[in-house]
């Protein structure tokens, strides 16, 4: 044996890397290549930062964690997964979420015909024997303003929709959570919020965070570390705050940044790879 | 003219009650359509075969009806997980014609085989009532009929239960609404499908036993399936609530159509298809039926 156990006990990863991503390549309906060599990690403890344009591969790459790439007819094709060291490259979706592996989709995916109690419950699907009346409580607690809802999911606004499905998350006990594009659709101050509560997942309650965003300024913001990403691929990848000062980076995703010369040949061939 | 209006009500009872069964058998239908997607067009036959398995438990091993009666419904519960997992595990993600032709096949081999295993010929269940009846306000109930309708009020109920307060209900909601959100939450939708192949099986069977206690059993039953098809769709394809409505409305066109054909027309056998015009009627006016979904559409 390779000395390296199946499932390494929580703790025992060599590394501090919570999630490891080695050269993954996933293909829909066996044709289309969507992610090229993907390698990334997450640090235990941390925010990690994904970024990139529209249809770069940032939701492809959090389905591919989760283990949800079979409903939409698409497959990790090559490369490897690994869950505190562990391969859970090919570990069915219900496995991963028992392990601690939780995804918040894009669009929230609240269940919109049923109540927002029953959203939260089913969080907790994965733990049966949960005291859910309890924990819902908890979750109130972070969440005041769900408390007051007692109508249909789907008749909630979309900031509301959001704490649901992140309140949902926190239901399943979530060791990992992958995040795609909270803030999507929310005013400015709504998304202030939703940030503030990731950064309360990851600091109250030791949750590590893999944040996709359009949003690179708030991400950069409450993040440790950051990759970008570009045609199935990672391009760029910082500190957070050296990846928000980068003058590339600023002028791609953060806008304000001063025009720069085409002239300039090393931005000119990054500009090219991004594009 | 001089119209028998006693009887009209007694018809119009029998009417609700056998509905109510015809609504059983059309939220069986609806399970599986709103948790699978699949249209199942062998539903008759699992009706037909749950009947058939308790008499033969009764018939030929000699059980008292209680233990056939859980024979049956334990059996017929594997049956639908072994149908699931057989015939349209395999066919997860193929095109929906794919899908209707397999349970179409489904349909037929059931019947040949029941033909093959229980014969041609109609067989009834002993007289587990003895004859005993009630009256209500001047209206004869059979013992039958009021078993079922107390089975068919047992059987909403629990399903009311189970999809508002019980896990596995709630998942089976989940993964009506979206098969990737709901695996995203930790549920297998294998685990859902197969449970609601077998949740529908077992309660088919009980609708069958029923009939097959009141009507005796014969191929013949699996015309409970046809009937099911102007309940659902009078009911909205996916609305539980709308099978037990349309199935009471079919129930009670057909007897009142009887009556209306017995008394006034004359015409024979209009009650039979009687549902099947009001249907048409009713997908002009309302093409998703009575209680058929519009999305909440909220961003
Ligand atoms: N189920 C699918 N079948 C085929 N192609 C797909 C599928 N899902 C995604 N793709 C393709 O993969 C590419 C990456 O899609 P993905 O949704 O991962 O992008 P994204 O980075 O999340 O974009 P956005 O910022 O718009 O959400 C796109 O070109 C998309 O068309
Ligand atoms: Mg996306």
């Amino acid at each position: 044996m390779d000395g390296m156990s199946q499932i390494a006990p929580e703790g025992a990863a060599k590394t501090d890397d919570i999630l490891t991503l080695n050269n993954i390549e996933v293909v829909f309906n066996d044709v289309i290549l969507v992610l090229r060599g993907m390698s990334m990690s997450v640090g235990r403890g941390k925010i990690t930062a994904l970024l990139g344009a529209n249809g770069a591969g940032k939701s492809t790459t959090l389905k591919a964690i989760a283990g949800l790439l079979e409903t939409e007819d698409g497959a990790i094709t090559r490369g490897e997964v690994l869950y505190n060291g562990a391969d859970v490259t090919y570990v069915p979706a219900d496995k991963k979420v028992r392990n601690g592996v939780f995804l918040v989709m894009e669009g929230r995916g609240v269940i919109q015909d049923m109540t927002v109690v029953d959203n939260l419950r089913l969080g907790a699907f994965s733990r049966p024997g949960a005291n859910t009346t309890k924990e819902i409580e908890e979750i109130y607690e972070f969440f005041p303003r769900l408390r007051e809802r007692t109508g249909l999911a789907g008749y909630l606004s979309g900031g509301e929709q959001q704490m649901l499905a992140i309140g949902r998350a926190m239901m399943a006990r979530p060791k990992l959570i992958l995040m795609d594009e909270p803030s999507m659709g929310l005013s400015p101050l709504l998304v202030k919020e939703v940030f503030g509560i990731i950064k309360r997942l990851n600091k109250e309650l030791g949750i590590s965070i893999l944040l996709v965003e359009q949003n690179a300024n708030m991400a950069l913001q409450a993040a440790d570390y950051g990759y970008i990403m570009e045609n199935g691929k990672i391009v760029l990848d910082g500190p957070a705050e050296e990846l928000a000062n980068n003058e590339d980076v600023k002028e791609f995703y953060l806008g304000g940044g001063e025009r720069r010369s085409f002239k300039s040949v090393k931005s000119f061939k990054r500009r090219k790879r991004w594009l | 003219m001089d119209l028998n209006w006693n009887l009209l009500l007694q018809l119009l009872l029998n009417g609700v009650i056998v509905g109510m069964l015809y609504g059983v058998v059309a939220m069986c239908f609806v399970l599986i359509y709103k948790s699978t997607q699949v249209v199942n067009f062998a539903q008759g036959e699992f009706v037909v075969l749950g009947a058939w398995v308790c008499w033969s438990m009764i018939a030929w091993m000699e059980l008292h009806f209680i233990p056939a009666f859980l024979f049956a419904l334990v059996f017929m519960t594997l049956y639908g997980v072994i149908v699931q997992v057989v015939v349209l595990r395999p066919l997860v993600g193929e095109p929906i014609i794919s899908v209707i032709m397999a349970t179409i096949g489904l349909s037929i081999f059931m019947q040949a085989l029941m033909n093959w295993v229980f014969g041609n010929n109609a067989e009834s269940f002993p007289d587990i009532f003895g004859g005993w009846k009630i009256e209500i306000g001047g209206l004869q109930v059979e013992a039958g009929y009021l078993l079922s309708f107390v089975l068919s009020i047992v059987v909403m109920l629990a399903f009311f239960w189970f999809f508002k307060y019980s896990r596995w209900g709630l998942a089976m909601r989940a993964t009506a609404f979206n098969q990737q959100v709901a695996a995203s939450l930790g549920i297998s939708t294998r685990q859902v499908f197969a449970m609601a192949w077998a949740i529908s099986a077992l309660v088919s069977a009980i609708a069958g036993i029923v009939l097959g206690l009141v009507n005796g059993v014969s191929t013949g039953l699996a015309f409970i399936g046809i009937k099911v098809f102007p309940a659902v769709i009078v009911g909205g394809l996916d609305s539980i609530v709308g099978a037990i409505l349309g199935g009471v409305i079919i129930g009670v066109l057909e007897n009142g159509a009887e009556f209306v054909d017995g008394q006034i027309l004359k015409v024979g056998n209009m009650y039979k298809v009687a549902p099947f015009y009001v249907l048409i009627l009713i997908l002009m006016i309302k093409p998703y039926g009575l209680f058929g979904t519009k999305d909440i559409e909220r961003v």
